[in-house]
């Protein structure tokens, strides 16, 4: 596994300060999506952050809601809205709750947290774009437990007979959900094999490389007739050794002063 | 009443380009010439409730004005999420045009009939529902869905259904409207019930009792100021609707009351499906009388809550 770089390390304190703001949070589930979202954010979708509605924007879902400090993180980054607010993450006021929502969040497309909404919701836009001569693009993000559920293989039937080559699905193949490894609680595998048989044109790749996840994403559409399908081999809590591949660390809350240091530390 | 929605899909999409179809597995031939005219704004998706009204929602935040149809007991039960999350959360103005309100679908059983379908959409935030009585009034109803801003919930009967609207009445989304006068009583109707309110007071009036029909085509929002100021002028007061009896409009005259107008409270007795699932098959004809309603049992109900009431 390469060492996380200077930016991956400094996205990954943006998310700490909003764990600690909150005093609570899914973090292992942010972590294995960081160098993701960094990579579109950086140099794949196109957006204004000033102006978060722009019509020829990409439209990027995160369907598995949960992971959306991450998601906030990259978004203050970029400017969508002051940084300052991640520290307010999940308080009464706050525009950032625990799962992300659409009109409230600038940069949000969609209310994810109850899974399986995502990729149906990116079908509908990418028939709309298409029907619109719209070139943009749509990205949803899920989780691998979140794949359970049948909506996504309602939604992957329905992209390959529109032969959606707008949209793409990037699964965060963490292979840990809440209870436990995937393999033990509903096994996904053979996963990509799965994608391809759905009708999507597939790759795997590192989700944690970042080069390899720019190239992967610089390639799309993967093929011009059909949906695109990445796997994204990630790591739990990426970053924090106590944390990688530790279900304890799905979801945690009342989180300590001593927990966010140790945080703080890895990330030294 | 569904072919005239459906028609009335077609007709909207010529003149709104933001207006698409999008149906699950429906019989052969639906919308048709739409699909000739229209290819890019008409999907048949399959089977997969979850995935259209997610779909549906994308389309809506695209821009689009999504009309979604299939069975009712599909277009609610099995994807409640989905509209709850989907459609309501972000109040998106997708139209679910379900079909078989009650017991249009009597023959298959207790799956396929929508008993709870109303009593579940009112209970959602952002959500409209619409019962229309008849086709006319299903016409004049879907020419006001294109810039309603919330998600629409329409529930359809089994077609045919007697015409009592009448183009005088108009059509406002959440506006109820007086169909017959009578102070001796009233009924508080929605969809197809209204005909039957009908009946039931013009048998009334035989005895001498003149009892007035409000019909509520829109359940929510429901519209408080013109059923109380009816239900303030008469003794009695019956709901009457194709649906269970908790939750619905029966339910939503009474919470109307409790808050507006306790005094009236104990002038409402309200008529619907029975909590239980159906045991029985045949007609929808059929299936209303074993559950209690007719007619026969409107101005029984009529009767008893006027003695009730101390009225001769």
């Amino acid at each position: 596994m390469t060492a996380l770089d200077e930016r991956s390390k400094y996205l990954r304190r943006l998310i700490v300060d909003a764990l600690k703001g909150g005093g609570r949070g899914h973090l292992g589930s942010s972590m294995s999506m960081v160098e993701v979202l960094r990579v579109l954010y950086d140099s794949i979708l196109r957006y204004r952050a000033d102006d978060p509605t722009w019509r020829e924007r990409d439209r990027f879902v995160l369907s598995k809601g949960h992971g959306c400090l991450a998601l906030y993180a990259v978004l203050a980054d970029k400017g969508f809205f002051p940084m300052e607010e991640l520290l307010g993450f999940c308080r009464p006021t706050s525009r950032l709750g625990g799962h992300p929502e659409r009109g409230k969040v600038p940069g949000v497309e969609a209310s994810t947290g109850a899974l399986g909404h995502g990729l149906p919701i990116g079908v509908g836009m990418a028939l709309g774009l298409r029907v619109r001569g719209s070139d943009a693009k749509v990205i949803v993000l899920t989780g691998d437990g979140e794949i359970n559920e049948g909506s996504n293989w309602e939604a992957a039937m329905s992209a390959a007979k529109h032969r959606l080559s707008n949209l793409t699905v990037m699964v965060d193949y963490n292979k840990l959900q809440s209870y436990g490894p995937t393999r033990e609680v509903l096994d996904l595998e053979p996963l990509v094999d799965k994608w391809r048989a759905f009708g999507f044109a597939t790759t795997e790749v590192d989700g944690h490389d970042v080069a390899a996840v720019e190239r992967t994403l610089r390639a799309l559409p993967h093929d011009a007739g059909r949906p695109t399908a990445i796997v994204c081999h990630t790591v739990k809590g990426r970053g924090f050794p106590f944390a990688e591949g530790n279900p304890d660390w799905h979801h945690k809350s009342g989180l300590t002063e001593a927990d966010i240091a140790q945080m703080y530390a890895c990330l030294a | 009443m569904r072919k005239t929605a459906l028609d009335c899909v077609h007709e909207l999409a010529k003149v709104d380009d933001r207006v698409v179809f999008v149906g699950s597995d429906l019989g052969p031939g639906v919308l048709a010439k739409m699909r000739a005219e229209f290819p890019d704004r008409w999907y048949m998706e399959g089977v997969s409730e979850q995935h259209i009204v997610g779909m549906a929602a994308g389309l809506a935040m695209e821009g689009f004005v999504p009309y979604v149809n299939t069975i009712a007991t599909f277009l609610t039960r099995r994807c409640y999420e989905q509209v709850a999350v989907d459609l309501c959360i972000h109040d998106l103005p997708v139209r679910l045009i379900a079909n078989g309100g009650g017991g249009v679908y009597a023959p298959l059983g207790p799956t396929h009939l929508a008993i709870e379908d109303v009593a579940i959409m009112r209970a959602l935030p952002n959500m409209t529902v619409v019962v229309p009585c008849d086709a006319d009034e299903m016409r004049r109803f879907m020419h006001r869905t294109l810039d309603w801003p919330h998600p629409i919930y329409i529930r359809l009967a089994k077609g045919g259904d007697k015409v009592v609207s009448d183009a005088a009445h108009g059509f406002e989304i959440g506006r109820s409207i007086r169909m017959r006068e009578g102070a001796d009583g009233l009924f508080v109707t929605t969809g197809v019930m209204t005909q039957l309110a009908l009946e039931a007071a013009v048998a009334l009036e035989g005895e001498g009792v003149r009892v007035g029909v409000r019909h509520v085509h829109t359940v929510k929002p429901l519209d408080v100021e013109g059923i109380l100021g009816d239900v303030a002028r008469v003794p009695a007061v019956v709901t009457v609707e194709e649906g269970i009896v908790s939750g619905g409009l029966g339910t939503a005259v009474l919470e109307a009351c409790s808050t507006e107008s306790p005094g009236d409270l104990h002038k409402v007795a309200r008529i619907g499906i029975p909590d239980a699932f159906a045991t029985q098959y045949g007609s929808q004809q059929t299936l209303l009388a074993h559950w209690g309603i007719t007619a026969e049992s409107l101005a029984d109900a009529m009767r008893a809550r006027r003695r009730a009431a101390g009225a001769r």
